[in-house]
């Protein structure tokens, strides 16, 4: 008698596992509600077995430090709210294969000490971390050396006032292989912070309102980014230390602050950034250290400096971007640049095209006396928009003399480039 | 004085130079607002038109009313008319004429593109402000001038010089001493410096509204603090106020003294 039923549940089992289904027809599913079985989330957690689900009522549930240690799946239903009274974290993940949807995980305090966080993953694999709200969580979501697991959908919304005092959105510490989609953050230190990250995809994120970088990475090679958007944050986005990114279709826009750059490449290397559009930042593009980095079908609208590249910077294409409205084009602070720039759209080019093959005849020269100056002299910025100052970049323009004489578009674009 | 006031800007506002620059300010708004398309943009392009235009054509019209109008204030003055009432009416006259000018010529695009409805609508106010001061002032200065010269030429000579010391000169002067004393902080001189120029100061105050402050990283920050703050603004606006205020009593002064 015995055997089948053990049979059949070998069988579900193997099914349940061959489709990643968990609650499968063996796996129970655990209610939890004031008057249900289980008023309390720890305790249902605990008396779960594995691939069971718990389904969380609507409610407020006031707990903390929810161990979760086997595969289960935790669903809430219409965002019950689970609240750490500013005292401690709130889900910590110590198993493969868990799955939380829909909770409204909220105040989880501040630590000196510890990262607390909504909900914290270590060591695990193909966890799915899917439309949660986490409100006035020290950490949103904090993952750390965990392969293959998701977050998506979430919203994450912080309280942070100084950069001290608050920790991240999401946080990624080495771990592989992640899938980070359609997460709303803002009001943290950083919106997504990653070290130690590869082969990861983040995409069609919105991060705003951070009170340092609306994205930061360090050391997270092999990753790719597109579709996202990163609106007002106090220091746009900081990306650093790492090779083969692929950045593309982002939107940088309106972090304008005098600390803040659209987005700042410390070091990256053999990296492709396509198709972003850069608009109304203080410093669209401020590369420090990079190599063979790929900058092509960009737009840089309205920004203060479109491109802030430093001498250390060598062998970096700027290809068939758009420079519209931008205060200053180019700004570099050597005489040398060992930088392509091709093929761009500049509007403050006054050249003409004679032979008509849509490229100008007379090369563009970005970098003008007056960016020059102001490098050296960061003060003599209040002559901006002065006659004198116009001047003294007309004369520059007919006798190059100052501005670095290899930093030149030779084929500047007549018209806008559309894509 | 009202009646000459009066009388001296409908002559003013009568003459084809008025109408001439009210039309420029008229077409170069037009043609500014349609090339960029974008109110904020089409500001500070103006801006940049204003505060070199309007001090150069203010300063001109100055000095060629006073020197065109002496057998006129001669035929005052044989009359039981006070001295001030004359002079200080026709400057007023003039400085009026010519901001009423520039208001109109600038703000009938504005209107025409819609700028009460938009976010603009205080940049543009303050741009229009400084505008009309800007005239006060250099019609005030180059009133100043004249008195001081009989010659005409030398007047007109002495005039040009100042408008090309102020807007030109002055800033190569500033980066010069900065460029000198870069490992200095030069801030505080730089809010100095600018307050004794009204172009510059103009400049600036509208700078800092049209949102381009985080350019200036720390300088704004100095900037900021001083500007952005209720004494800083008055402190501004009283150094504007100066350069009207004085120049004028001066051209008073020596109006009361002149031997006609």
């Amino acid at each position: 008698m015995i055997t089948p039923v053990f049979k059949s549940l070998f069988l579900s089992a193997l099914l349940s596992t061959i489709f990643l289904y968990p609650g499968s027809a063996h796996a129970e599913t655990i209610k939890v509600c004031q008057k249900c079985s289980f008023s309390s989330i720890k305790k249902a957690v605990q008396a779960a077995h594995k691939r069971d689900t718990i389904l969380i009522r609507e409610g407020t549930y006031k707990e903390k430090d929810i161990v979760v240690d086997k595969p289960i799946t935790i669903i809430g239903e219409h965002f019950p709210v689970v609240d750490g009274e500013e005292n401690g974290q709130i889900f910590l993940i110590r198993s493969d294969s868990v799955t939380i949807r829909g909770l409204q995980i909220q105040n989880v305090g501040n630590s000196y000490v510890e990262d607390w966080a909504g909900i914290k993953a270590l060591h695990v694999k193909h966890c799915v971390i899917e439309n949660n709200k986490l409100l006035n969580t020290f950490f949103g979501i904090y993952f750390a050396k965990s392969e293959n697991c998701i977050i998506r959908g979430n919203e994450i919304i912080g309280k942070a006032k100084n950069e001290i005092e608050t920790g991240n959105a999401i946080h990624l510490w080495y771990c592989k292989k992640m899938l980070i989609e359609r997460n709303k953050t803002s009001g943290h230190r950083d919106g997504i912070y990653f070290e130690f990250v590869s082969d990861s995809k983040i995409f069609n994120n919105i991060s705003t309102k951070q009170v340092r970088y609306g994205m930061h990475f360090m050391f997270s090679h092999y990753n790719e980014y597109f579709h996202n958007q990163f609106t007002d944050n106090d220091a746009g986005v900081a990306v650093m230390y790492s090779d083969h990114i692929y950045m593309h279709e982002n939107s940088f826009s309106d972090n304008w602050s005098p600390v803040s750059n659209g987005i700042l490449l410390k070091e990256i290397t053999d990296s492709r950034i396509e198709k972003n559009t850069f608009e109304h930042n203080t410093i669209g593009v401020y590369a420090e250290g990079c190599d063979r980095i790929e900058i092509r079908n960009n737009n840089f609208n309205k920004n203060g400096w479109a491109v802030k590249i430093l001498g250390n910077c060598s062998d970096n294409k700027f290809e068939k971007n758009n420079f519209t409205a931008n205060t200053f084009d180019v700004v570099t602070n050597s005489s040398l640049s060992h930088n392509l720039f091709e093929q761009n759209f500049w509007s403050e080019y006054t050249g003409y095209d004679l032979d008509k093959n849509g490229m100008g005849d007379v090369p563009y020269r970005p970098v003008k006396l007056f960016t020059y100056i102001v490098e050296q002299t960061p003060a003599s910025i209040i002559l901006l928009r002065s006659l004198f100052i116009d001047l003294l970049n007309l004369a520059e323009k007919v006798t190059p003399v100052i501005t670095p004489e290899t930093l030149v578009d030779k084929k500047p674009l007549m018209k806008e480039i559309k894509w | 004085m009202f009646k000459i006031l009066k009388y001296s800007f409908y002559d003013v506002l009568r003459s084809r130079w008025t109408v001439l620059y009210f039309l420029f300010f008229l077409v170069s708004t037009f043609a500014l607002l349609y090339f960029s398309g974008n109110m904020s943009k089409g500001i500070v392009s103006l801006m940049n038109v204003s505060l070199t235009i309007i001090p150069l054509i203010s300063t001109i019209f100055g000095v060629m009313h006073y020197y065109n109008s002496r057998e006129f204030v001669e035929l005052l003055l044989s009359q039981p008319i006070k001295r001030s009432d004359i002079f200080i009416g026709q400057y007023l006259g003039l400085s009026f004429s010519l901001s009423l000018s520039f208001v109109a010529g600038t703000i009938i695009p504005f209107i025409a593109y819609g700028i009460f409805v938009s976010s603009e609508v205080w940049n543009f106010s303050l741009l229009i402000f400084t505008g009309a001061i800007l005239s006060f002032i250099f019609v005030g200065l180059a009133f100043l001038i004249s008195i001081l010269n009989e010659n005409k030429i030398k007047g007109f000579g002495i005039a040009i010089l100042m408008w090309l010391c102020m807007a030109v000169v002055y800033d190569g002067l500033i980066l010069m001493v900065f460029i000198s004393f870069n490992d200095y902080p030069l801030e505080k001189a730089a809010v100095l410096m600018v307050n004794l120029n009204p172009i510059d100061l103009s400049r600036i105050m509208i700078l800092l509204k049209l949102d381009i402050s985080a350019l200036m990283g720390y300088t704004a920050a100095v900037f900021n603090q001083y500007f952005g703050t209720t004494n800083g603004m008055i402190m501004s606006l009283l150094s504007l106020l100066g350069w009207i205020v004085f120049p004028v009593l001066l051209f008073n002064f020596f109006a009361k003294r002149k031997d006609f």
